[in-house]
């Protein structure tokens, strides 16, 4: 069983002067959705299983997305985040199914590591509803420059069967960080943590 | 040598690839693609009656914004079919402000499309931060094309603050994905007026 793909979207959000300051490089934040049909919409369905085996695909499909918008190879990304919407037909434990038995894998493989855990948000949701893919940097999570979030929608989705699932992928953290704490030269990269 | 009047604060590109829309699966997806440049309002705040070095300034940023939509969708100008642009002034600035995108906006996008003759459709507000707006699309060398008349919903999350303006150029590449209501064909373009 594959992900039935009604649309993808990918953007590429590059910020280059922030409160008057030069920001170089440019920060560059990549997002890649998909709107999928939700095969378990509609009523219970006990096992997930599809919903996990559609997780893996889009894992590497949507990452692939965002290093190519990205124009870099997978190895440079420096943060990472996904999410899902699912639509009103669904239950809040489909967007569970889908982002976290078996996406990570498939990211990772794409990004070439990716000790830390991958931060993610999850809702319900009608058309056009917002949500805002949270960030860490995905060799250490505690690398504080790292910490953000990018916002994502699709105007016509999700429909009432349909999931959005959003992997963002960045090349940067913040514009101007500078509230300390861990820096990202510091990164052991052995627990993902630190 | 960039104007002083310019002030790219931030660029957010955009592809959008719809398979279907309940219906049958096109051959190859229809791709939207938007790129939204958020700059300074030098104008912001007060009311200046001459915007026009503005309007000279914004040419150069037309041809980058143009050229990162085509490239958003593989870099062959050739495939674009359709396009439109649009405007959101942040709450310091006037609906008048955005008027100064008309020509480099347009101009840009017919430059590198290769002498496009349909005029570039519009549409502009005054906006918060987040603000939305709905920007229509057109056939790129007649207006009348109805396969073609689409929009594409275009925002920058936090912009435009009060003294920014948001610049968007819109290109997509065929018809909407399950075309069939009828009108002027692409096969039956004069290509004359830039309207049929």
């Amino acid at each position: 069983m594959s992900a039935k793909i009604r649309k993808l979207l990918t953007l590429v959000d590059e910020v280059r002067r922030e409160m008057g300051e030069d920001v170089d490089p440019p920060t560059r934040r990549a997002v890649a959705c998909a709107v999928i049909e939700n095969p378990c919409a509609g009523r219970f369905v006990a096992d997930l299983s599809e919903l996990t085996a559609i997780g893996e695909e889009l894992g590497s499909l949507l990452t692939k997305k965002c290093v190519q918008a990205l124009g870099i190879e997978g190895a440079k990304a420096e943060s990472y985040g996904k999410a899902a919407i699912v639509g009103e037909g669904g239950e809040l434990e489909h967007a569970a199914a889908i982002l976290h038995p078996r996406m990570g894998a498939p990211v990772r493989a794409v990004l070439g590591k990716g000790a830390a855990l991958i931060p993610s948000a999850k809702k319900m949701g009608g058309l056009g509803t917002p949500i805002d893919v949270p960030l860490g940097h995905k060799d250490a999570a505690f690398v504080r420059s790292h910490f953000d979030a990018i916002e994502v929608r699709v105007p016509d989705a999700p429909r009432a069967g349909e999931i959005v699932v959003a992997i963002a992928v960045t090349d940067s953290g913040r514009p101007h960080p500078r509230v300390g704490g861990l820096a990202k030269h510091e990164i052991k990269g052995e627990d993902g943590l630190r | 040598m960039t104007s002083p009047l310019i002030e790219i604060r931030r660029i957010v590109t955009s592809v959008e690839e719809i398979f279907h829309e309940f219906g049958p699966v096109a051959p190859r997806p229809y791709r939207r693609a938007s790129v939204a440049g958020v700059l300074r309002n030098p104008y912001a705040g007060r009311y200046v009656a001459d915007i026009l070095p503005m309007l000279d300034a914004l040419k150069p940023v037309g041809l980058e914004m143009a050229r990162r939509l085509v490239d958003a969708l593989g870099g062959d100008p050739k495939v674009v079919q359709g396009y439109g642009k649009g405007i959101i002034v942040g709450a310091a600035g006037e609906t008048e402000h955005a008027a100064l995108w008309h020509a480099p906006g347009g101009y840009a996008m017919r430059e590198l499309l290769g002498g496009a003759k349909a005029i570039v459709p519009s549409s502009k507000k005054v906006g918060g931060p987040g603000a939305r707006l709905d920007v229509p699309v057109t056939h790129i060398n007649a207006s009348y094309v109805r396969s073609h008349f689409d929009a594409v919903e275009v925002g920058v999350p936090g912009a435009p603050a009060a003294d920014e303006i948001v610049f968007i150029l819109v290109m997509t590449d065929g018809p909407r994905v399950h075309d069939r209501a009828g009108g002027l064909k692409v096969s039956e373009i004069k290509g004359e007026d830039g309207l049929r």
